[in-house]
């Protein structure tokens, strides 16, 4: 939008401006909010007056807090890290690992500055801090109260972490199960034009409206049954089905299946045919093909179709919740049936840094695959 | 193998709605004797008990009950009194029309406020400068990527009790508010947290179409002497309709599949959807039975409902496909 006849209004442009900014907070306040209640004991966290809960005496007071110096160099380093994961380490990640082994490189590039990150907050830093604080005279002394406790409390005796465990099973086993099945049948479909491709489109629709309340309806007797009717086949050891996260895997995977299919095949159908053609005439076999030529270059199409999977799994409540028992629960339906236990306070602010547990790793990954999610979001608009 | 996963649990509902599982019961009589001061006193009881196998599980049987899941989920009888007395009252007192009635009008009321707040926010962002776009970006995807119960319950940790919006209210309007504590505030706030989710969808969406505006056409149009709104109104929405449609379907599909924010809100005593009756129905009851004919039953209701749902939109698509 340029030249004189675009120019626009100073009024418009506040306007828009103005409503852009007040987006940005309605979008983040809640978000944010949660955190900051999540760091104070109960009474600060539910205080009617925004600043004290912002600031919390009454955690200050009776836990202890950050002095304005424990902030500035908190900051700090959390700006330094970023600027040297996003400038420093790809480089680095790109010259010491060979081309070959691309993705493990990047795991243990991560992995590696993931625990770097840790010990420097963890240790380093309260360490320094518990030098510095008491020198700094004005500067050193709290002002701003924050707790764990409450992180604490959720994570080691509430047993969050099996939660935890079985939210990474399951979504491990639908990302890795719809992926294995969507680029082979994506492959496939992209490479033979023929009317499937369509009817597909009309399933991935059809599941897409589909409450899940009905396909949990559906599987469910037979996962409370599946030791009698699995009895014939694996004999004795036939599983009861019912509670163990193989059953969420199958029923997520049916509801995400069409659909992942569905967005593969658009992004095989972008690589051009010549390509693994050209790889036939060098004499490769049909699965050599694909696995030397195409594999290569698909991984943008396959992330962001592994994103959408990974969200569908993470976020699901329904599902989770009813077809597992207690000891396999994913995170989303054990918070649910925390706070609907909570008796006290401070079983609500657990709740609420449970919460907060569960919105991290969703916020990194906002954070890091941006690109790719609103590509994912825009592809089925512009092709549908 | 694909309709294996799909088909079969369909036909499977459709054959649970119309079929009843049921234990079979025995009554034997039961001596049970308290020993007294003046020999025993026996009490022969009458009680039923479900028959065991001899692998000790309990026998079921299953019976067609035709139609009779159905009504016990529809409530016709009540219903027809509801509708002689022209009580709105007793109409939402039987579970499933209450149920159809928050459904349906949660589904049609959020679809114009998502698809206006998508849009304004996409004019506004396509407006900005350009080193702003990506982190308002990142901002506006946060409340879509969030995990929708987590969602729900960041806005009723805002407003439960004296919370912080609550306590906001209350100072602007002084008067006392319990946001929890009628059925149709809560109904308001999941609207406001229904928007707030999906509206960075629509923004995304938009905010695509509007990068692909043909320049040409709205050059043209300035030259014509038309205005800001006019070129808005007939270059810029002409342009970004077949969006509007596909954000239609899929709000209509979403927003017809409520089911987190009465989780997130815990409002299952005041309002409850469709989708939250099939839930109820498939949890374990109090003795640990399932009540899974009568989920099937609203299950295929449900499904009934979409499809009615989606016929309008998609009859006029595949007209307009026909017609170009």
């Amino acid at each position: 939008m340029s030249g004189p006849a675009h120019r626009q209004p100073l009024s418009l442009k506040a306007l828009s401006n103005g409503f852009l900014v007040f987006w940005c907070l309605v979008a983040a306040f809640p978000i944010f909010w949660i955190t900051v209640m999540s760091f104070k004991t109960p009474i600060d966290a539910f205080d009617s007056n925004p600043l004290r809960v912002i600031m919390g005496p009454r955690t200050q007071t009776d836990v202890g807090g950050l002095s304005l110096l424990d902030i500035v160099l908190a900051l700090a380093l959390t700006y330094v890290l970023i600027r040297f994961a996003l400038k420093w380490l790809p480089g680095k990640v790109r010259s010491f690992v060979p081309a070959g082994q691309m993705g493990l490189g990047w795991l243990i590039g991560c992995g590696t500055f993931g625990l770097v990150t840790l010990i420097l907050f963890v240790v380093v830093l309260p360490g320094v801090l518990g030098v510095l604080n008491p020198v700094a005279g004005p500067l050193g002394v709290d002002v701003l109260g924050l707790t764990t406790e409450h992180y604490e409390a959720v994570w080691i005796d509430r047993g969050f972490m099996r939660n935890f465990t079985n939210s990474l099973i399951v979504t491990c086993g639908v990302v890795s199960v719809s992926l294995t099945v969507g680029t082979l049948a994506g492959y496939g479909l992209a490479r033979s034009d023929s009317l499937i491709a369509f009817w597909l489109l009309i399933l991935a629709l059809v599941f897409r409206a589909l409450p899940h309340s009905v396909l949990v309806a559906g599987y469910l007797p037979y996962f409370i049954s599946s030791s009698e009717w699995l009895a014939p086949i694996l004999g004795e050891a036939a599983p009861t089905l019912y509670g163990k996260p193989w059953a969420v895997i199958a029923v997520l995977v049916a509801i995400n299946q069409p659909f992942t299919i569905w967005m593969l095949r658009s992004f095989f159908q972008n690589i051009p045919q010549e390509l693994d053609e050209a790889a036939r005439v060098d004499g490769c076999s049909h699965f050599q093909a694909f696995r030397l030529v195409i594999v290569p270059v698909m991984w943008p199409g396959v992330i962001t179709t592994g994103l959408f999977s990974f969200l569908l799994a993470y976020n699901d409540f329904l599902v989770t919740s009813l077809l597992l028992d207690a000891q396999n629960m994913t995170m989303v339906p054990a918070i649910a049936n925390m706070f609907n236990r909570e008796t006290t306070a401070s079983d609500e602010v657990q709740a609420i840094a449970a919460a907060v547990s569960i919105t991290a790793p969703l916020f990194i990954l906002v954070m890091v695959f941006q690109r790719q999610i609103v590509s994912g979001l825009t592809a089925g608009a512009v092709k549908g | 193998m694909m309709f294996l996963f799909i088909a079969a649990p369909l036909v499977s509902v459709l054959w649970q709605s119309f079929h009843v599982t049921k234990p079979i019961y025995e009554q034997v009589e039961v001596e049970t004797c308290v020993p007294g001061l003046l020999g025993s006193s026996c009490v022969i009881e009458l009680k039923t008990r479900p028959i065991l196998s001899d692998a000790g599980k309990i026998i079921t049987n299953t019976t067609y009950v035709g139609l009779q899941s159905y009504r016990n989920v529809l409530q016709p009888e009540k219903l027809r009194t509801a509708i002689k007395n022209r009580s709105w009252r007793e109409f939402t007192n039987i579970r499933f029309w209450s149920a159809l009635r928050f459904t349906l009008v949660f589904t049609v009321l959020t679809l114009p406020l998502v698809l206006g707040t998508g849009l304004l926010i996409a004019l506004a962002v396509n407006n900005t400068v350009p080193r702003l776009k990506g982190p308002v970006i990142f901002v506006s995807l946060l409340p879509f990527i969030v995990t929708p119960v987590i969602g729900a319950l960041a806005i009723r940790w805002l407003f439960i009790g004296d919370g912080i919006l609550t306590a906001g209210l209350e100072w602007w309007l002084q008067k006392d508010i319990a946001m929890f504590a009628q059925a149709w505030t809560i109904e308001l706030m999941m609207y406001i947290y229904r928007v707030w989710h999906v509206a960075p969808f629509a923004f995304v969406v938009f905010y695509a179409g509007l990068q692909t505006v043909n320049q040409d056409t709205l050059e043209a149009a300035i030259i014509d002497g038309a205005s800001r709104w006019q070129r808005l109104r007939y270059v810029i929405i002409p342009h970004l309709m077949p969006l509007v449609v596909f954000l239609t379907l899929i709000h209509l599909m979403d927003a017809y599949r409520v089911f987190e924010e009465i989780v997130g809100f815990s409002s299952s005593a005041h309002v409850i959807s469709l989708q939250w009756l099939t839930y109820e129905f498939l949890l374990q009851d109090g003795t640990g039975a399932r009540a899974i004919s009568r989920a099937s039953a609203s299950a295929v209701l449900t499904m009934i409902g979409i499809a009615v749902l989606l016929a309008i939109p998609l009859r006029r698509v595949w007209r307009e496909q026909r017609g170009s």
